[in-house]
Order: structure tokens, then sequence, then C-alpha cells
């Protein structure tokens, strides 16, 4: 509504403004009909031609430039978007192998110290079992000569007294005699000999 | 000359006379401003758009806001079906603002003081609007004098103020721009005047006047430009999108 008042208040200011200068005739060179028409020509002429120029040549290619600025800028973001999410994915591909190759580093440690260890555990095994046996073995053979010790000593006693009486006597002695004697004495004092 | 505030408005001719039939189309010093206007609007906005660099330099930055100062202006008022009046009310935007620009230098000749310019200007956007308002409506589009919402009794009233007001348009808008700058011109001389008939000892408030004078005047210059050139925006607005 004010808009209306506002354009016809300008309306009619012009009609009375027009009045008052049309009064004085000459006071304005702008009333002076005597160049409009090379005015009017003028105008259609460089305006007209100013608005093919701009609306075909230059503003299509101000247009242009703005529109390949901004694509421009927009695939440049893109490109920069997607290197770092390359980037990114090759951080994360390269940590994984840090990781994986960190597993199978103590992955592999850790076999090779089990079997280490095994072995350390078999080895001893077997040589334990060597060492038992020859231990078996010994004692086995210390029994034996244990055994069969006295009744050498007996023979070697029974042996030795009878060529002592013989000699000393100078004639034989029964020697079956002689070995129960020994016999006798040895079973007294094998206590004392083999400490049993 | 120079005592006629209203001499710098005198239309004279440059060279012979040139006649087609009975009229008179001699060329003339507003006929050479409105050259003067067009090739340096030419000029900057090609020089503006010839190379395209990511990085503007001032010629192309200068163009660039230029373009997207008034698209958005057109978008603002007129949405965006007046994207195909676009060139057009830019080279009127550029065109009035270069003519009143050129008209600031001193001892120049400003084309859009004179009524018979922005009249023309004025009544071809106003025949503009007024076809295409009925391309896009038919006769619907003299529903632009029945608003709605207004009370029986006063309808006739109102649809009489509101053609009147239409009819205006043309008028209002060339006598705006022509009244504004041949005031300000008008003032700018009365007192230049001043300051030489003061003389040295009375003649530095006058002269101080005129400075700030210049500084307003240039802002009308552009003001001026951007009332005319969003006035046609919203009559185009009008036009294309009937809503009164």
């Amino acid at each position: 509504m004010i808009k209306k008042i506002y354009f016809q208040s300008i309306f009619f200011s012009f009609l009375f403004f027009k009045e008052a200068f049309a009064a004085e005739s000459g006071g304005m060179p702008q009333l002076n009909p005597e160049f409009w028409i090379s005015q009017i020509f003028w105008l259609i002429l460089t305006f007209g031609t100013m608005y093919v120029v701009l609306s075909k040549f230059i503003l299509p290619k101000i247009s242009n430039n703005l529109e390949s600025r901004k694509s421009q800028i927009l695939e440049n973001i893109e490109a920069a978007e997607k290197q770092r999410e390359d980037s990114e994915a090759k951080l994360k591909e390269y940590d994984e192998i840090i990781l994986k190759s960190k597993r199978e580093a103590k992955t592999m440690f850790n076999q090779t110290r089990e079997k280490a260890l095994k072995d350390i555990v078999s080895k001893k095994e077997v040589l334990d079992k060597q060492i038992d046996d020859e231990i078996n073995k010994a004692e086995k053979e210390i029994e034996v000569l244990r055994i069969s010790a006295p009744d050498k000593i007996n023979k070697i006693a029974i042996e030795t007294s009878s060529e002592l009486l013989e000699k000393l006597i100078g004639s034989g002695v029964n020697s079956s005699s002689i070995s129960a004697i020994v016999d006798d004495l040895s079973k007294r004092n094998g206590d004392k000999y083999y400490g049993n | 000359m120079a005592a006629n505030p209203m001499s710098q408005f005198d239309v004279y001719r440059i060279g012979p006379e040139i006649k087609v039939g009975a009229f008179d189309i001699s060329f003339t010093n507003a006929s050479l401003f409105m050259i003067i206007s067009t090739v340096s609007i030419l000029l900057v906005f090609n020089l503006g758009s010839k190379r395209n660099s990511v990085l503007p330099n001032k010629m192309q930055l200068l163009s660039e806001l230029s373009y997207t100062f008034v698209a958005k202006m057109i978008s603002d008022t007129a949405g965006s079906k007046a994207k195909p009046y676009f060139a057009f009310i830019f080279s009127l935007f550029m065109f009035v603002l270069f003519c009143n620009m050129f008209g600031m230098i001193p001892y120049t000749f400003t084309v859009t003081s004179h009524i018979i310019v922005t009249f023309i200007l004025a009544s071809f956007i106003f025949i503009g609007v007024t076809i295409i308002g009925f391309i896009k409506h038919g006769f619907g589009y003299l529903k632009l004098f029945v608003p709605s919402g207004v009370p029986a009794v006063l309808l006739p009233l109102i649809v009489v103020i509101e053609i009147i007001s239409y009819l205006s348009r043309p008028i209002s808008l060339s006598v705006r721009l022509f009244a504004n700058m041949m005031a300000g011109h008008t003032m700018m001389k009365v007192f230049g005047g001043f300051v030489i008939s003061l003389g040295l000892v009375g003649g530095w408030l006058p002269l101080s006047f005129s400075v700030a004078l210049t500084g307003l005047e240039i802002l009308v210059a552009f003001l001026q430009a951007y009332v005319f050139a969003i006035l046609t925006c919203i009559y185009l607005n009008d036009a294309l999108n009937l809503h009164h």
C-alpha cells in the first residue's frame, strides 16, 4: 500500500514538475525535443550493441569461468579427500602388516622355544635312560662281583691256607676240612669285610 | 556557459548533421558518452573474462563480482524464473552505472540526466514486462490489478488506483533516475559557482560542501543504478510470479 502511494505521489509530482518547467521554456535542455530522436537512436544503437555483445560473448564466458573454477575447486577438494582416504587406508594396512609380523615373530619365537624345550627334554630323557641303564649295568656287575667275591676269596683263602699248611706241616691236609673252616670263618666275619 | 547551472545538460552536435528522412540522428555529445560508457563496459568485462585463472586478477575479480552481484540481486527479488533476463538486467545496470559515473567527471556529459533516455529505457522495460506478463499468464495477468482480501466496496477504487500505479511505473522509474542525476549535478554546479563568486575569502565553505557533495553524488550514482535495476527486477517478478 505504501509502495502504491509512493508511486502515485511520484507520478503526480512529475506532472506538477513538468508543468512548472514547461512554463519557462528553454530552462531545461532536457525538455528541448531538438535532439530527442538522435538520443533515442544512439541509445538503442549503443545499448543494443552492448546487450548483444554482453549476452552473446562476455557473460557466458564469465559464467563459464565461475562454473569451471567452482568445479575445479570441488574436484581438487575431492581429490584431496580421496588422497587422504588412500593414505589413511595405507596407514591402516601398514599398521596391520606390522601387527601381523609382530604376531608372526612371536609365534615363531614361541614355536622354536617350545621345540628347543622339547628337544632338551627328549635328549635329557634319552640321556637319563642311558645313565640309568649304565647305572643298572654297573650295579648288576657290582652285584655279580659282590656275590662272586666271597667265593673267590674263600677259594683263595682255602688255597693259600692249604699251601701254607703244606709248607708249615710238610704234608697235605684234606682240602675239604680247610674249606669248611674258611667258609665258617668267612660267614662269621662276613659282616666285618663286606659291610653287610 | 559556466554561469548557467543548466548549461551542462545542453546537447550539441559533434560533426555534421545526419538526417534520415525527417529524423535528425546527428552524432552529439550524448551519443559520444553513450559510446564511451558502452565501450568501457565491454572493455572492462572483456578483459575480465579473457583469462580464466583459479586465482583471479583484478579485472577478472571485478567482472566476476559484478556478475555475482547482479545475479544475486535478480535471484533475491525475482527468483529463478528471471534467469533468462539476466543479461538484459546486467546490461541495464552496467549502462546506467557507467553513464552515471562518467557524468561525475568534470566537463563530461551525463547521459542519464536526460528524461528522454531514461524514459526510453523505462518504457522499454514497462512494455517488455507487460508483454512477458501476458505471455506467461494470459488475461490472468489482469489479476494484478485486483488484490486479494480487499472488501468488495473498495474494490472499484482499488482497481483504479492499481491501474494508475501500474501505468505510472515507466514515469516513476524514468523520472527517479533523471531527477536524481539532474538535481545532483545542478546542485554541484551551483555550489561550484558559489566558490568562484565568493572568492578566496568566502569560497571555502561552498568548496567543502562541494567536496562532500561529490562523495554523495558518487553514492547516488551507484544507488540510482541499483534502484533502477532492482525495480526492473521487481516489475519482472510481478510479471513472472503473479501473487498479488
